[in-house]
């Protein structure tokens, strides 16, 4: 069996700050880490090659250091990395995105499965994963939250809002995993230290067969225009003072002229 | 498709086994006001088998028209059919925006229908509207909600986005209303490589937080489990909910289907009450449209005391008996 597993570098925090003059992302001082839905795609391909055996192809699209992401997978034991890295893959949205991965799964070819992290921590779209599948016009699964392989189907559950689904896919499919689906590994030092022999690939624009229309800001439909800190109205408090007992009396006075008892 | 060739404001009506639920109706409620800027009309896009009766709520909620496309292999829900049908629609009719809930459905089909037709789509938008430039730009969180991004589709068209739940309101509904009904009959084969074999359904305990009008939160202040009982007592003295931040839920001591947040579920109940919430991005995200909002922290600078009407700065623990002690003596 062949499995791609997408990895994303992400900014380490979920507590950005826009720098005040440029109104960009503040980058300074903040790590980039594998995005944490990744990690669980990760575990969930080297769990499934450990039962079925098979080879694992991580692979991650930006600048040359993204590589930082795919060593980790290749600690952690997936067994290849692809890098898509190309100057015209900058400014991408997720269509283009998409576009770039699902040429690399062509590109890479005879794979059986193809997992993503549900969504990345920083644009939170958990849209690539369903475009790459759209792409390459295979079934879906998203927010899995387990996942076994039967018969040449991916068969998963999922979380919506009516209750919890059992869904088979047939392979080739696509998934996108949940963080409920397990606990990922950490790499161990042998593993960090086998991973620098592992195969690795680079890959551009031209590398992939893509067309440089489709990738990157000229292949993305949509812009972002502003990007700011949410605003809160302030309010005046109205505060509870004194003792605990003194305190409660303003509280359930309060309550009582909220009509709530 | 290009800017010069669309006209029209759609929204997808999600129905699952033949239900509405409020989200479809909510973005209606929204598109209508979209339309008081550029005059387009709103149309609601049905899929299914045997659903043709839903258009009505349809029409009271808001549509203009309703596109209908019934067939047995649209009966229950699977991306590739539904992404076909979509796709065609858009083809033919030219929408100039394609609004869907983020809900489950919604954000496995909305990227594939927008690959089709290889336009812009932007995810789990918290607003709609148009920049100083008149432009149509969505809202959406990013990094847990610490940022917001505008985003436009300024040249490709329809301009597809996915609404998260909750964040507008249900339009009354005007039963006298009636929309134009538009039959599509659509040829689809079943997707035969992807089965739902099973769904075992929630099992509904109580009101569900986002249809409560006074909720009760503790957040990482609680200090035992024991303690939410006391919470849970003091809501039930003022007809409220429990309902909580993350910590809670990764402590293991309440269920995800509690957690207010950008993780969690979007609420804006008449009532809030913090206990032990300092307030995150993702908190606050998840409950700031609150009509009232009370916080008790023990930390006089928690975020929460900024967006509150009522505060105390005190020990939840030292507070709430006095409170549900008072409470109860003037009950009598």
């Amino acid at each position: 069996m062949k499995i791609l597993v997408f990895v994303k570098q992400v900014p380490d925090t979920t507590d950005v700050k826009l720098d005040p003059k440029t109104g960009n992302l503040n980058r300074e001082g903040v790590q980039s880490i594998m995005n944490p839905l990744d990690c669980n795609a990760v575990e969930a391909a080297l769990r499934l090659k450990e039962k079925h055996g098979g080879t694992v192809v991580a692979i991650s699209m930006g600048p040359p250091q993204a590589d930082d992401v795919l060593k980790k997978a290749l600690a952690m034991g997936c067994d290849e990395s692809v890098l898509l890295s190309d100057r015209a893959f900058g400014g991408a949205d997720t269509l283009a995105t998409g576009y770039v991965l699902s040429k690399a799964a062509e590109k890479i070819g005879d794979y059986d499965l193809l997992l993503f992290g549900r969504h990345a921590s920083d644009g939170e779209t958990a849209q690539t994963g369903p475009i790459v599948a759209a792409f390459l016009g295979i079934p879906q699964i998203t927010l899995a939250e387990s996942l076994e392989i039967e018969d040449g189907w991916a068969v998963a559950k999922r979380s919506t809002e009516d209750g919890t689904e059992t869904v088979h896919a047939k392979l080739p499919a696509l998934v996108t995993v949940c963080g409920e689906i397990n606990e990922p590994r950490y790499a161990t030092p042998i593993n960090i230290m086998r991973a620098l022999k592992k195969p690795r690939q680079v890959l551009d624009c031209a590398g992939l067969g893509a067309d440089p229309a489709k990738c990157g800001s000229p292949g993305s439909p949509s812009v972002t225009k502003h990007l700011f800190e949410p605003k809160h109205e302030h309010v005046d408090t109205v505060m509870f003072t004194g003792d605990a007992d003194e305190a409660a009396k303003q509280f359930v006075d309060m309550l009582e002229a909220q009509h709530l008892i | 498709m290009t800017k010069n060739e669309s006209k029209g404001i759609w929204v997808f009506a999600e129905q699952r086994s033949g239900k509405l639920d409020r989200t479809p109706l909510e973005l209606l409620g929204k598109a209508q006001e979209l339309k008081n800027t550029t005059g387009e009309e709103v149309t609601a896009v049905l899929l299914g088998s045997g659903i043709s009766a839903l258009a009505d709520t349809l029409a009271a909620h808001g549509a203009d028209k309703v596109i209908i496309a019934e067939h047995e292999n649209l009966a229950s829900y699977s991306a590739r059919p539904y992404q076909k049908v979509l796709s065609e629609l858009c083809e033919k009719y030219k929408p100039s925006t394609f609004i869907f809930g983020a809900t489950a459905l919604g954000r496995d089909l909305a990227p594939r229908v927008m690959c089709s037709l290889g336009t812009g789509l932007t995810a789990d938008a918290v607003d709609l509207g148009f920049d100083d430039e008149g432009a149509f730009v969505q809202t959406t969180p990013a990094f847990g909600g610490s940022l917001l991004a505008h985003i436009a589709i300024p040249e490709l068209r329809p301009q597809m986005v996915t609404v998260r739940a909750h964040v507008f309101d249900v339009p009354e509904a005007d039963e006298s209303k009636k929309a134009e009904i538009i039959r599509e009959s659509v040829e689809i084969e079943a997707d035969p490589d992807y089965k739902v074999v099973e769904l075992v359904e929630k099992v509904n305990t109580g009101v569900s937080i986002n249809d409560a009008d006074v909720l009760v939160a503790g957040g990482r202040g609680i200090k035992s489990q024991a303690d939410l009982d006391m919470l849970r007592e003091f809501a039930s003295l003022i007809g409220g909910e429990l309902a909580c931040s993350r910590p809670l839920v990764d402590e293991g001591w309440l269920d995800h289907s509690l957690q207010i947040g950008q993780s969690g579920t979007t609420v804006k109940p008449k009532f809030i009450i913090n206990f032990g919430i300092s307030g995150s991005v993702q908190y606050i995200v998840g409950m700031q449209k609150s009509e009232k909002i009370v916080t008790v922290n023990t930390y006089d600078r928690a975020d929460l005391f900024e967006i509150s009407h009522y505060g105390a700065v005190m020990d939840y623990s030292k507070l709430l008996p006095a409170v549900i002690a008072e409470i109860k003596r003037r009950k009598q």
